[in-house]
Order: C-alpha cells, then structure tokens, then sequence
C-alpha cells in the first residue's frame, strides 16, 4: 500500500496524486456482470444509436468507482471517505479489443482532484476536494466532489 | 426547446417508497467488483491481507453497495413505472451522491430502503429532460444506517 496521508501533509490547493485509466468493451462486459448493469446502453451499437449516444457509452458509474479508487488510493486506510458526489458531463466511448486481452489504441483518462477545503470539526479532521475524470483533450466529463477524514501525526 | 414538464400522474409517484430488500454482503461479489472496476487496493480483495487488517476481512468499496449492485431490486422496473406515467423513454443515469456512515464489509446484512425523492423537469443538451432522484438507505444488522445514495436519472 501507498504510504499513509496525514492531515498536516495536505493544504488548500493540494494535488491528489493522479490515477490513470483506460476502458475496454471488454471491461464494461466485465463491470456489467460484476455490478448488475446491464443496460444494452454500454454494449449494443444500435440501441445505443437509438438513444442518440452515437456508440455504446463507459457506464457513468464506473467512471465513478475510478473516482473512489483516486480517493481510497490517496487518503491511505487510516483515511476515511465520508461523502463522494459526481455527475457524468459528457459521454466517453470505449477502446475496441484488438486480442482476447489486447485492446486497440484509444482514449486514456486521468483522476484528479485538489483539495478545496480543510478544516477540524469535532475530533475529525475534515478535508475536502474537487475531483474529476479528464479525456486525452483535457475534457472532464465527470466531475465532482468527495469528504475524507484524515488521521493526524499529533496523535 | 422548453423545460419538460412533470405531469400529475409523474408527482403522484414522488415520496413512493419500494419494498425493503435485503443485501447479503460477501467477499466473492467484492472481488469480483474490485476486479471490474482496476482497484487493486488489497483490502477490497486479498482475504488474508485483509484478515490482517483493522477491519479482518474484505471490505467493500465505498460505493460498491447501492444500485445497481444491490441484486434483488430492479432499478429497471421503476423506470418502466415512471415510464408509464409519461417519463420519456431516453434515459441516462447522471450522477449519484454518496454518505458513507459506516464501513461495509464481508458478512454484513444490509435492508435497502428505496424511494423517489424527487421529480423535476428541466432543459438539457438533450432537450427537454425530467430529472429523477431517487434515494436509498441502508441499515446493517447492528441497526445502524451505513449508507445513504441519491442517484439521479434524466428521462428525455
């Protein structure tokens, strides 16, 4: 594991260290059987046509499960992720598979966020920040926000 | 272009609340999710790790409990409800809100308690949209509520 974040190490403006993804039709195929979303949405090109979406989509919410892995991976175990909020902005399309595990070249995406607020409340201490999914062109088509508790070294 | 407009048969289901379902956690379902989604982190997936661990045993994502992973409801049978009373058929799922309370973890019962919290109509790149909130709280075994979501989806 990652070395555990404290309180003192983070100020407003700080940067979460960056998690970079890619998506495969092969993965939405494996998160639709792992979370129970089978909209025709993420894999069938006409249905998705129909729907005015051009090509089948990444699920919104596994864009969302990346964002939360940005968050857990930073804040350590001694972290807690206490609120997470995003909304899908835009749509982003998968990389076809090339082999059976290979996919053909596509779109890369990056989670990354900064911190927004800090603050102590009660015996927490509370640290906000803005979070976000951005395209290869630098477009966030989901964005949001998340509420960690971090442990402090003056305990 | 004009904001869509909710109609009495739409704002007749706000507050309907769906009938509890039970969630059984287990850390072959979180293995599987964790896998899915690239998050290697070993407390969602490696067993001893995680027995090592403060918790002692596979602990759940945040946000791996709540639709659509909770198996035993429907989510799609509610939009086909919200269908019938006249929500458009175009639909997209934007975004959701989380409140973590409690971890949630292998072993853990859960009671989702559902309802449509909300129904509004407005204007979006996609025309006019009705926009559907619709919130959940889960309850683990020891009475406490670990989770509340708030999902939103545009009909359009």
């Amino acid at each position: 594991m990652a070395k555990q974040l404290y309180y003192e190490d983070v100020e407003v403006g700080s940067e979460i260290t960056p998690l970079k993804k890619i998506a495969t039709t092969r993965m939405l195929v494996q998160y639709a059987g792992a979370s129970g979303d089978f909209n025709p949405l993420h894999y069938e090109e006409d249905f998705a046509k129909s729907l005015g979406v051009g090509k089948p989509i990444v699920h919104g919410l596994l864009k969302r499960a990346w964002l939360v892995n940005l968050m857990t991976d930073w804040i350590g175990e001694k972290g807690g992720l206490k609120k997470l909020s995003c909304r899908y902005r835009g749509m982003d399309y998968p990389r076809k598979m090339k082999t059976f595990d290979e996919p053909h070249d596509g779109d890369t995406w990056w989670c990354k966020g900064k911190v927004t607020k800090k603050f102590v409340q009660g015996d927490e201490n509370l640290v906000e920040c803005e979070i976000w999914v951005e395209n290869d062109k630098g477009e966030k088509n989901t964005t949001g926000s998340a509420l960690t508790a971090l442990p402090s070294k003056a305990k | 272009m004009a904001a869509f407009v909710v109609t009495d048969s739409l704002k007749q289901l706000i507050g309907q609340k769906e009938k509890p379902v039970v969630l059984k956690i287990e850390e072959g379902a979180i293995q599987r999710y964790a896998r899915a989604v690239g998050d290697s982190n070993p407390l969602f997936s490696d067993v001893e790790y995680a027995a090592q661990s403060k918790w002692g045993r596979v602990m759940a994502p945040p946000g791996f409990t709540g639709w659509p992973i909770a198996s035993g409801f429907d989510m799609f049978k509610l939009f086909e409800r919200l269908a019938k009373a006249g929500a458009p058929m175009g639909l997209l799922d934007g975004g959701v809100e989380y409140d973590f309370l409690a971890p949630i973890g292998d072993g853990d019962i859960l009671v989702m308690e559902i309802k449509i919290a909300g129904i509004e109509g407005r204007e979006t790149k996609m025309g006019p949209t009705m926009v559907t909130t619709i919130e959940s709280t889960f309850t683990n075994q020891r009475g406490a509520v670990a989770l509340i979501t708030r999902n939103t989806f545009l009909n359009f």
